[in-house]
């Protein structure tokens, strides 16, 4: 069989519509299979759009080890087709077929859990709403089933989990997601306006603003044709390390204040505060919102910035490094987390899990590295990767990552002093290439975030695709908690730490 | 031990002493003050640019319930609109959110209209609950900041807890997604009576960028009076923290 797609190696992209394969669904599924059987290739998207009256499916897969892209399509004969399942033969497109499936009625045969994603307010079947979600239950009589949410005991974003225990042994955890749904993709689809449209993706996922209004800024670049100034790459590098140091330290808090070691958590909470305090410093912001934007800055890095983030760093850095080595090496936490929560090697390529996920279970996938965007293909950036896919794992890249970035940072804006400034605003009005399709990656602190877009025959924006790196990766914290003890679940889900909003988009 | 000695003291004094007057950082974007020479053309341009309609088209008004602190219009208009790092901008009445160009005073928190019964009840001990309905999770962690060693607003007896039966009142923050709605009327009716509602941030005031999402139903927020309006975006600790003393009447 030839094969048919283009094979990408930048990211962003953006290509004619004309130039990308369309192949018969036979086709489509034999490629799909095929080349996903070699394990460094992930989907980074799969998705549909309503072309002329039927679906047009577009997959993009991304290569590890090659780091290009390959894109190629389908067109399924109407709406509401029903076709055979990939899911079968490739579990971890299980989550994007159910997507369509959600959407567009699109029927997957053989599909092992087609069941709702988010309860979009514009899903195919009305009739399918939050309070009938088809959970899955096994009858014994010693088992029991325990529901947790949508609203939980902490201060965080809502979901329903569903566990199927036997005693205090988890078997089985469902998650039902979908309450934060705000239609987010389809406003970005119908705006015609950059400004709304940047200061919308500021607002999705607020604790990666940084991470998505990049994705987006990339992409609208990548458009328009428009190469961002090699400083003004080297200052989104700086602020996208910023928001992972700081998160990255924010759930070593969480993780100990989970296992009771107060003294952990409350050092690392005035760790954090530094670094959001830095990031406001720089742009009045503590989440960095408003700090990317297309074509330019608002918020130009300047010498009194630069001095404080170093200043910072060096504090916060050995700070850091004296409480993660503290906390690492005491037995009453390491209890709680060693050996508790795995994901296995296979399981996570299996279920194409991304970003710090994938990066514990002995998985090189960090797109910093394999699809080099920005200003990381000139960084000597090199992904960190833990091998036991425990929440010990996850505890320990997170603190690696901080000693990572800081490093990383530095050498930025070693670079970036020795660059003339650039001094140009944002540019809100470019205009976009028509009919074309365009893909950016930017690999956020929980991994990659994909924004994809479609323009019709005047440049505009006609369909917004969003992912976030929790839409592969719910089903690892699903899988991590099988034969664990109920009472572990919290420690587990910190240490994944994985999005709601940003899955119910 | 001895390590966790050392720790300690590179640590040193975090909590903030005085959350009424603590310094933020010059760029913080607080309280707008619009010039009152703004012309009508000028409200144009800048009102048709906003991403979330919060300035009104014919006096230039900026609406704090409305706004996203993008900071556009100031970046579009800047010797006729500057944002300071005035903080204390949460309000008891809605109407108060509103700044009209000319005036660069505080924000006014109305005491009148605060329940007898909030002051006379909860000043010494305030439990909250919090529904996350479509919030980003940017106005959540700064709630969770609230509480933590630099904000400590347990020092005052305000605490989020974990149950509704527990609590005293609920913060919302989000625009209400439809798929939350349900959930959120549930948690109101489970705490008892008497009991607050805060609004956390600009997403829950007015649906923020949110606002004209067919995916939102904010019949709950319509139909209930809400004691408390803290803007921001998300809404800083201070800000918040500033607003519940206000309500309590904590000087
Ligand atoms: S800062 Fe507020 S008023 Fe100004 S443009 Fe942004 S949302 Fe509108």
């Amino acid at each position: 069989m030839s094969e048919l797609y283009r094979k990408i190696s930048s990211n962003p992209f953006t290509i004619s519509l004309d130039s990308i394969p369309v192949l018969d669904y036979a086709g489509f599924f034999d490629q799909t299979v095929l080349m996903m059987k070699d394990e460094a290739e992930h989907c980074a998207a799969l998705y549909a759009v309503e072309m002329s009256g039927a679906p047009r499916l577009f997959c993009c897969l991304a290569n590890d080890n090659d780091h290009c892209f390959r894109l190629y399509s389908t067109e399924l004969p109407r709406e509401r087709s029903t076709v055979p399942s990939l899911s079968k033969e490739i579990p971890q497109l299980h989550v994007f077929e159910r997507e369509i499936h959600e959407n567009y009625g699109v029927v997957f045969e053989g599909h092992p859990w087609l069941k709702p994603v988010r309860y979009p307010h514009y899903r195919a079947d009305r009739t399918s709403v939050m309070d009938n979600y088809p959970f899955y239950s096994i009858e014994g009589e010693e088992l029991h089933e325990v529901g947790v949410g949508p609203v939980h005991a902490g201060v965080i974003e809502p979901g329903h989990f569903r566990f199927i225990c036997n005693g205090e042994k988890v078997l089985h955890l469902e998650i039902q997601l979908g309450y934060q749904h705000r239609a987010a993709e389809k406003l970005l689809s119908e705006s015609r306006n950059g400004i709304s449209r940047c200061v919308m993706c500021d607002n999705i996922v607020g604790d990666t603003a940084v991470g998505y209004a990049l994705s987006y800024a990339q992409l609208i670049e990548s458009l328009s044709g428009t190469l961002p100034a090699t400083s003004l790459q080297i200052e989104r590098c700086i602020a996208l390390e910023l928001e992972r140091i700081a998160v990255h330290i924010g759930d070593t808090a969480a993780l100990c204040a989970d296992v009771a070691y107060q003294f952990g958590q409350v050092v690392c909470e005035a760790l954090r505060t530094e670094i959001i305090n830095t990031t406001q410093f720089w742009c009045g912001n503590r989440f960095g919102k408003g700090l990317v934007r297309p074509g330019g800055s608002n918020y130009m890095m300047n010498r009194k910035v630069v001095d404080k983030i170093l200043q910072v760093l060096e504090d916060v850095g050995k700070r850091f490094a004296a409480i993660s080595g503290r906390i690492y090496s005491l037995p009453s936490v390491l209890a709680r987390f060693e050996d508790i929560g795995c994901v296995t090697r296979r399981q996570a390529l299996d279920i194409g899990a991304v970003g710090m996920a994938a990066r514990t279970c002995d998985v090189r996938r960090d797109i910093r590295w394999s699809h080099p965007f920005q200003y990381y293909g000139e960084s000597s950036f090199e992904p960190l990767v833990f091998d036991t896919g425990d929440v010990l794992a996850r505890g320990l890249l997170r603190a690696e990552e901080v000693r990572e970035s800081t490093e990383l940072i530095i050498e930025l804006i070693s670079a970036w002093n020795n660059l003339p400034a650039g001094n140009s605003g944002p540019d809100y009005n470019l205009s976009l290439s028509p009919d074309s399709f365009a893909l950016s990656l930017v690999e956020g602190w929980r991994g990659e975030i994909c924004h994809s877009a479609i323009t019709d025959k005047s440049g505009n924006i006609i369909h917004y695709k969003i992912k976030d790196p929790s839409f592969h990766n719910w089903m690892a914290l699903a899988i991590a908690v099988r034969q664990q003890e109920i009472s572990d679940f919290p420690v587990c889900n910190k240490s994944f730490n994985l999005s709601y909003c940003g899955n119910d988009l | 031990m001895y390590k966790e000695i050392k720790i300690l003291r590179q640590h040193g004094i975090q909590y903030v002493k005085d959350l009424r007057r603590q310094p933020v950082s010059e760029l913080f974007r607080g309280r707008p003050v619009i010039s009152a020479d703004i012309t009508g053309k000028e409200i144009e341009i800048v009102s048709s640019l906003c991403p979330s309609g919060a300035i009104d088209d014919k006096s230039g008004a900026i609406d704090l319930g409305r706004c996203v602190f993008c900071r556009e219009c100031e970046f579009c208009l800047r010797e006729k609109i500057r944002f300071t790092n005035d903080y204390r901008i949460a309000c008891s009445r809605r109407e108060d959110l509103v700044i009209s160009p000319g005036v660069d005073t505080p924000l006014r928190f109305d005491g009148n209209v605060v329940r007898e019964e909030i002051r006379k009840i909860f000043r010494r001990s305030l439990k909250l609950r919090q529904v996350s309905a479509g919030g980003d999770n940017s106005c959540e962690m700064e709630l969770n900041a609230a509480g933590n060693v630099n904000f400590d607003l347990g020092r005052h007896g305000v605490e989020f807890v974990a149950s509704p039966r527990h609590a005293d009142g609920i913060v919302i923050t989000g625009p209400v997604s439809a798929n939350m709605a349900e959930a959120l009327r549930l948690t109101y009716e489970a705490v008892p009576d008497p009991k607050v509602i805060i609004l956390a941030g600009t997403d829950a005031i007015s649906g923020g960028m949110y606002a004209a999402s067919p995916a939102i139903d904010r019949r709950f927020i319509e139909e209930h009076h809400v004691d408390l309006y803290v803007p921001g975006n998300p809404a800083h600790p201070l800000t918040f923290i500033n607003g519940i003393l206000d309500l309590l009447s904590i000087a």
